[in-house]
């Protein structure tokens, strides 16, 4: 790692920052398709539906918090994809900037963006009846969660920013991950799925994601569940960020 | 490393091919430290293709070239601690104010006070007014310039400039060159790429005419133009050039 590393990711991700505040209209839409779910599960689909022992929306919120991480992310590959077609990356290449600065870079503007879209989405559900007695500790572990979750997420879609050879197939790759917390008991328990569905739900990170958080916010012991969790949000990154910066290593000299 | 003696930049019998085009075809090239050389060929001859493995931004597949006596093969990391590359196409940040961009450019180079190092370029490129607005805001023009700006910034030993001044007005193309000349003159070497036979005469000590990925001939303007067939005498009416008329419209009021 190069002696600069810090001091040269702190100012490229000041660059991206700004990017950001000058333009925070990311952050607002990566709320809408979360906020439309809460509206449509809550008020529509939620009568119908028996889950948990409180409110649904309390039931509801975890999963949706992982849909608000997916369609956040996809804001990565969008700027590392402007980046490279505006030449700006040609430059930081041919400067002495530590190698992988520019990458971390985006990613943690992105983990910023997003844990900021996320503090929206909480507060649209406060709103409409949300409401936890978890303590500080509970809390800082839920954070915790979420941003390796966000952090690995956000690696994963640094490949398609960097490979792509359109705008559309470098954003196209996060819509699918909206949908993973469908089968997962994001939404519903996975009791109720047949066999092969509920196998699949029962063993994507997801759902342990969302169990963990759930009793985190609802004030339930969370057992071995949160390790599992965080277990795998810790894989999941390790293998994201080798494949993003082995990606960008090829990609150097085409 | 490099004595006084050694050139800035030295290139072997380099070659580079994209799949089966066959763009360099052995360059042999030197230039001498603190000197201006313009690499002076059409369209497709493989000067931005020569510039960008300089660079450190493309491999070569047979030659070797060092740039400040670091290998750009083996030692990527001090060649790129030894240059700057304005490239072909500007790559400025247009969220950015200029002065941000300067400033950012200023702080990857570890340079102290980057306020100082904005105001100074943005008043020598004359671009201080537009300074705070971003640079979507700005022409192309104004643009280039700020990308030149940049290069600049941190006196890095050798720069690359690729196709400076196209595009800009002539106002704007002598702002370009007298900056250049002026990093020249504090021992800088550059390299530069045109398509305008002037631009060679009026900036370079030596020129090097890059035709179908070689070097057709190399040495100053004297030698270039005793290659060119003896001239012919004609009687003819000498009227100012159109760029002499832009340029005399269009000059500010020294007052
Ligand atoms: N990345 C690339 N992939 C494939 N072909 C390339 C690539 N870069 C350049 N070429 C080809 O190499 C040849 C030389 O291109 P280059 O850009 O070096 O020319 P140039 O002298 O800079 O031309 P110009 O004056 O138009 O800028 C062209 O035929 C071009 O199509
Ligand atoms: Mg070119």
């Amino acid at each position: 790692m190069s002696a600069h590393f810090v001091t040269d990711t702190r100012a490229l991700l000041g660059r991206s920052l700004r990017h950001i505040a000058r333009s925070p209209d990311t952050i607002v839409s990566t709320a809408i398709v979360p906020i439309i779910m809460l509206l449509l599960f809550v008020y529509v689909l939620g009568g119908a539906i028996r889950a948990g022992t409180g409110p649904y929306v309390n039931y509801l919120l975890p999963g949706i918090l992982l849909v608000t991480i997916a369609s956040g992310v996809g804001y990565t590959s969008y700027r590392i994809f402007l980046d490279n077609q505006s030449g700006i990356v040609e430059r930081f290449r041919s400067m002495p900037i530590a190698r992988s600065s520019l990458l971390w870079a985006h990613v943690l503007t992105t983990v910023v963006a997003t844990l900021a879209s996320l503090a929206v989405v909480v507060g649209v559900a406060l709103l409409m009846g949300f409401r936890s007695g978890a303590g500080v500790l509970a809390w800082l572990t839920t954070v915790a969660v979420l941003t390796l979750f966000t952090l690995a997420l956000t690696w994963l879609a640094v490949i398609p920013g960097l490979t792509a050879t359109s705008m559309d197939g470098a954003v196209g790759f996060a819509y699918p991950l909206v949908f993973l917390p469908f089968i997962s008991s994001a939404f519903v328990p996975t009791a109720t799925m047949p066999g092969p569905v509920r196998a699949f739900a029962e063993h994507q990170p997801v759902t342990v994601i969302v169990d963990g958080v759930r009793n985190l916010l609802a004030e339930q012991p969370v057992g071995t569940d949160i390790w599992v969790a965080l277990s795998w949000c810790a894989g999941l990154l390790v293998v994201a960020y080798g494949g993003a910066m082995l990606t960008y290593r090829h990609s150097q000299l085409r | 490393m490099s004595t006084g003696t050694a050139p800035a930049i030295t290139i072997r019998g380099l070659e580079k091919s994209f799949a089966d085009n066959h763009v360099l075809r052995g360059v042999d090239l030197e230039v001498a430290k603190g000197s201006i050389v313009a690499l002076l060929g059409p369209n497709g001859a493989g000067k931005t293709t020569l510039v960008r493995i300089l660079a450190t931004l493309l491999e070569a597949d047979a030659g070797t070239a060092t740039v400040n006596g670091f290998d750009v093969a083996t030692l990527a990391r001090d060649v790129r601690a030894s240059i700057s590359l304005t490239g072909q196409f500007a790559a400025v940040d247009e969220v950015l104010t200029g002065r941000e961009n300067l400033a950012l450019m200023a702080t990857l180079r570890h340079l102290p006070d980057t306020t100082a190092i904005a105001d100074r370029l943005l008043a020598l490129f004359d671009l201080t007014e537009a300074g705070n607005r971003r640079v979507a805001t700005w022409s192309g023009g104004m643009r280039r310039r700020l990308d030149i700006a940049m290069s600049l910034i941190g006196e890095p030993p050798v720069i690359f400039l690729d196709e400076p001044t196209t595009g800009l007005d002539p106002q704007s193309r002598l702002e370009v060159w007298a900056a250049v000349r002026e990093a020249a003159a504090s021992g800088t070497t550059i390299v530069l790429t045109t398509q305008y036979l002037d631009e060679a005469e009026q900036l370079a000590d030596r020129i090097a005419i890059v035709h179908e990925g070689r070097i057709l001939a190399e040495g100053t303007l004297a030698t270039i133009k005793a290659l060119k067939p003896a001239p012919r005498i004609e009687y003819v009416e000498r009227h100012p050039s159109l760029e002499e008329i832009f340029l005399a419209l269009t000059a500010k009021d020294p007052s």
